[in-house]
């Protein structure tokens, strides 16, 4: 087997040292009773040939973003990715390691991390960031049980336009746990009510941009929710939108949490993705995850160590401030390095492309005749009510090649027949035009 | 020196804060074919004018910058890193190729089934070999990481639990279990009971019988354990455990050790998760991804996180919602995908024999490697040990010198150190696991600088305690890193 070492005469070597007659007798302290004693039912093996014509075949069975006009977001972002960054995190000592436990031999991805929690704290108007959780929606389900324990009350209210995953997952984590969701309604224009937030509230989530694309009035709700004593926490899906919507810190977030994908992650079937927490420093005890500190070396120079590990389950055990340990390392260090390529100047271009082009599909959209149901203004993504089944109409954009947005009647069923459409700035102008024809095709 | 570090090629290198210089940017936008929109017109207050925090450098700064910082790295690409538990053997290339095709790392997960049958079929296939080599019924692959597998599973229970109407509000956990052990209970709101290993470094079934309760929803236990010892009254506890009623996780952290030997499922455990970057060789990343899919008895299936696949009559795969009594999502889509067809990738190059024979290796290179080193170093346990061996510092009292010493003078032999000090019950522990990745002439090189440094603690312990003495940064100040935390960075100093 080529991935395994040893000769016939090194096993006989080796086994002879340990006093050991056969390679079978290493395992005698497993009670003969449950020794498996029949082959593993898995296929036979398989050279690298075979497994590349086998996975090559599997994966031509699935539509992808490279071979279709793909206005599909919801969460997951179709972005265009430069070639440093594969380039850069396909180096063996960046993939190839583990968590930075040795810091002398770690400084690499030690000072990446740095680098990124620095990234992270600009662009969301916040002073600590952890080092990465799994995703969004579970970053956002760490973000309320942080909330719920930095206010000891009760009561989590969650806005209506919160995508309906990272609802799904907070009621998970929540469900073994005595607290209560509150649900805020929406506006007509789309946005959040800040309404039925009292004495009890821990805190009010919303998403920014909401899962409906609208963009809140995050400085609205903070005030809504501070005047309780309850925190505000933002959930962000599309972290591009940071780069041109003010820093929802900024804005009286006490707790910021979301989705990184945008930032350089392959869409990937929605994973691994790179979740985060970005947060006050009079809260640092409470964040989970990872955090890396700078430090000075016994000879007095700058390096970086994890620190703060307290907060930990491999320290705290029960009583930690989560159970996460392995997270998202190297999906942070594409989105370290997709940032560090863009920089100032080209994360504000790539926001404000994705704004236009955005802005253009909505005007395109309306001069077909369809009506986006929403006043409050969005970033790349929004909803458009359709004159027919949702369903009918992706099936008919996709044999034109357009993978057109997501049919909202599983999410939203109040909404009728809609549509949420991403359109980023991987969109053409001339791929905006075929989706709106395709879409107005009906009754048009 | 023994070891082959050398000296090479090393740069210093700044922040991207500190190299940045207003004007310069690494990426260039395609020319723009839609109208311009001003922000500021379009959203006012809505909007900000400023990106604090971001650096300006071109592409090529950028590249120079993160290859400078790779190399500052060790990777098992470079060499032995035998961290304990967490299984740092090879990450064949193979299976990043193929997690790269467009068809998979570019596919979005709410196309439709119909739209995207090779994944699922990868999912419905991988689910099954899982499922048979731990000896399960059934399989979810969300979990993004063992911990969340392990939350998942003691969710499972616990709707188990509730749906009998059965009240239980606590979990045995054993005294040398991994930190997230308990730490999963306690997020399902179980009390945690800690349960005492027997002097022979394992757990007995009178120990979990005194604390066996109705009150007790289940035992979490890890086999091998962190000793790297088989539990050989295994199956006995899980009688204990369900005698009473209660149900039985698996912490997979070392299934390594088992996979074509021995079945958790044929033992007794009810539920367990799999570490697909331990086990089935995907990369640990620096600190992930990984993926900890979640393996269940029929009898806990129903409680599956949704969606589950499922394979229709017409031999399509089909998403399945409907789970009534399921826990929930505990992923924003479908898990981290990417792993899970590395991981498929692994087990179809292993195939039965290979699967089988990585495990023998890894147990005959843990036991070799004991052979070799033992009488320098303490073994707290005299029990056989499987895919790793815990060792201490007690040799070398009076030295001054003490397991992270060693740890620290093991990278001056270019070598990553085991895991220090862990598991919690033995004083002083080095967790080792070589993996079945290294060669015998890799471990005796690394045996050799064991016993080079436990001379070295007694002929020059001073040169030991002030290790590493050859790497870029010598020990680092953790205790002033957590006094004042600087954890970004400022213009201008914190």
């Amino acid at each position: 087997m080529r991935y395994l070492p040893h000769t016939d005469a090194d096993i006989r070597e080796m086994l002879a040292r340990v006093g050991q007659p056969d390679l079978g007798a290493l395992f005698e302290s497993i009670p003969a009773q449950f020794r498996l004693t029949r082959a593993l039912d898995v296929p036979a093996a398989a050279s690298e040939y075979e497994i590349l014509a086998e996975f090559e075949a599997l994966a031509a069975q699935n539509e992808h973003a490279g071979a279709r006009a793909w206005f599909l977001g919801a969460g997951v972002h179709h972005h265009f990715v430069p070639s440093a960054v594969d380039a850069l995190i396909s180096r063996a000592e960046f993939y190839t390691s583990y968590t930075p436990y040795q810091p002398e031999i770690s400084q690499g991805t030690l000072q990446a991390i740095f680098e990124w929690q620095t990234m992270l704290c600009g662009l969301t108007g916040q002073e600590v960031s952890n080092a990465s959780l799994y995703d969004g929606a579970s970053a956002t389900a760490e973000a309320v049980l942080m909330a719920l324990r930095v206010s000891k009350r009760r009561k989590v209210a969650v806005s209506s336009a919160l995508h309906p995953h990272y609802r799904g997952v907070l009621e998970t984590y929540l469900a073994a746990l005595d607290f209560e969701l509150i649900t805020l309604r929406r506006g007509s224009d789309g946005r959040t009510l800040p309404s039925a937030i009292d004495r009890e509230t821990a805190c009010v989530l919303v998403q920014q941009p909401n899962f409906l694309g609208c963009i809140e009035d995050l400085r609205a709700l903070a005030h809504a929710a501070h005047a309780q004593g309850a925190l505000l926490v933002t959930a962000v899906a599309e972290a591009i939108s940071l780069a041109l919507l003010a820093a929802p810190g900024d804005c009286g977030a006490d707790i910021v949490c979301g989705e990184a994908q945008s930032f350089g992650v392959p869409m990937a079937f929605g994973g691994p993705h790179l979740g985060f927490l970005t947060a006050r420093m009079a809260h640092v005890r409470q964040v989970p995850g990872r955090l890396v500190g700078e430090t000075l070396d016994a000879d007095g120079q700058r390096g970086y160590v994890l620190t703060l590990s307290t907060r930990e389950q491999h320290i705290r055990r029960e009583r930690a401030t989560s159970n996460i340990c392995t997270n998202q390392g190297l999906c942070l260090m594409m989105a370290t390095i997709f940032l560090a390529l863009h920089g100032k100047t080209g994360m504000r271009q790539l926001a404000e492309r994705n704004l236009a082009k955005a802005e253009y599909a909505k005007a395109r959209l309306r001069a077909a005749g369809l009506t986006l149901p929403f006043a409050a203004p969005s970033f790349n993504e929004f909803v458009v009510q359709l004159r027919e089944p949702a369903d009918r109409a992706l099936a008919r954009a996709r044999a034109q090649g357009i993978v057109a947005g997501l049919d909202l009647a599983k999410f939203v069923p109040e909404l009728g027949d809609a549509l949420l459409v991403c359109v980023t700035e991987t969109a053409s102008r001339a791929s905006i035009d075929r989706l709106a024809t395709v879409l107005a095709g009906a009754g048009a | 020196m023994t070891g082959n570090a050398t000296r090479g090629f090393s740069y210093e290198e700044d922040l991207l804060f500190e190299r940045s210089r207003p004007g310069r940017c690494g990426v260039e936008l395609p020319r723009n074919d839609v109208p311009e929109v001003d922000p500021r017109a379009l959203l006012g207050a809505l909007s900000r004018d400023e990106l604090p925090g971001l650096p300006e450098l071109s592409e090529v700064e950028v590249v120079r910058h993160f290859t400078r910082l790779s190399t500052w790295n060790a990777a098992v690409d470079l060499g032995l890193y035998p961290l304990g538990s967490c299984t740092m053997k090879y990450n064949p290339k193979i299976n990043e190729k193929v997690a790269r095709l467009p068809g998979f790392a570019h596919a979005h997960p709410f196309s439709p089934a119909s739209e995207t049958q090779g994944l699922l079929a990868l999912f419905f296939e991988l689910e099954r070999c899982l499922a048979e080599i731990s000896g399960m019924d059934r399989v979810t692959l969300q979990p993004a990481a063992g911990a969340q597998g392990e939350l998942a599973g003691i969710m499972m229970i616990r709707a188990y639990h509730a749906q009998r109407g059965d009240k239980r509000t606590k979990v045995l956990v054993p005294d040398s279990a991994h930190g997230t052990n308990p730490a999963s209970a306690a997020l399902n709101g179980y009390e945690i009971v800690s349960v005492a290993s027997g002097s022979d470094g394992i757990l007995h079934p009178k120990a979990v019988a005194e604390a066996m309760s109705d009150d007790v929803a289940g035992l979490m236990i890890t086999n091998p354990n962190t000793l790297g010892i088989f539990e050989t009254h295994l199956a006995e506890i899980c009688d204990v455990v369900h005698a009473k009623g209660g149900l039985v996780y698996g912490d997979g952290a070392n299934l390594n050790a088992l996979v074509g030997v021995a079945r958790p499922g044929d033992l007794g455990i009810d539920v367990m998760h799999f570490n697909l970057h331990k086990t089935f060789s995907t990369p640990h990343g620096g600190g992930g991804p990984g993926a900890g899919p979640v393996g269940v008895k029929a009898s806990l299936a129903a409680y599956l996180p949704t969606p589950v696949v499922e394979r229709a009559a017409d031999g399509t795969y089909q998403w399945n919602d409907a789970l009534p009594h399921s826990i929930g999502r505990l992923h924003g889509n479908h898990g981290n995908v990417g792993m899970l067809v590395r991981a498929h990738a692994y087990i179809r190059a292993l195939g039965p024999d290979g699967l089988k024979r990585a495990t023998q290796l890894a147990v005959l290179n843990a036991n070799y490697l004991l052979a070799r080193i033992r009488g320098a170093y303490h073994v707290p346990y005299a029990n056989p040990v499987l895919h790793e061996c815990v060792v201490t510092d007690r040799m070398l009292a009076g030295t001054g010198v003490s397991t992270l010493d060693v740890a620290k003078r093991l990278i001056d032999h270019g070598y990553h150190p085991p895991t220090v000090y862990f598991p919690l019950i033995v004083n002083g522990a080095l967790m080792i696991e070589p993996t079945e990745s290294e060669s015998k002439e890799g471990l005796d090189r690394f045996a050799d600088a064991l016993l080079a440094i436990a001379e070295e603690a007694h002929t020059d312990p001073e040169t030991v305690r002030s290790a590493p003495h050859h790497t870029r940064r010598r020990r680092l100040d953790e205790t002033r890193a957590a006094r004042k935390p600087v954890l970004r960075w400022q213009p201008g100093g914190a």
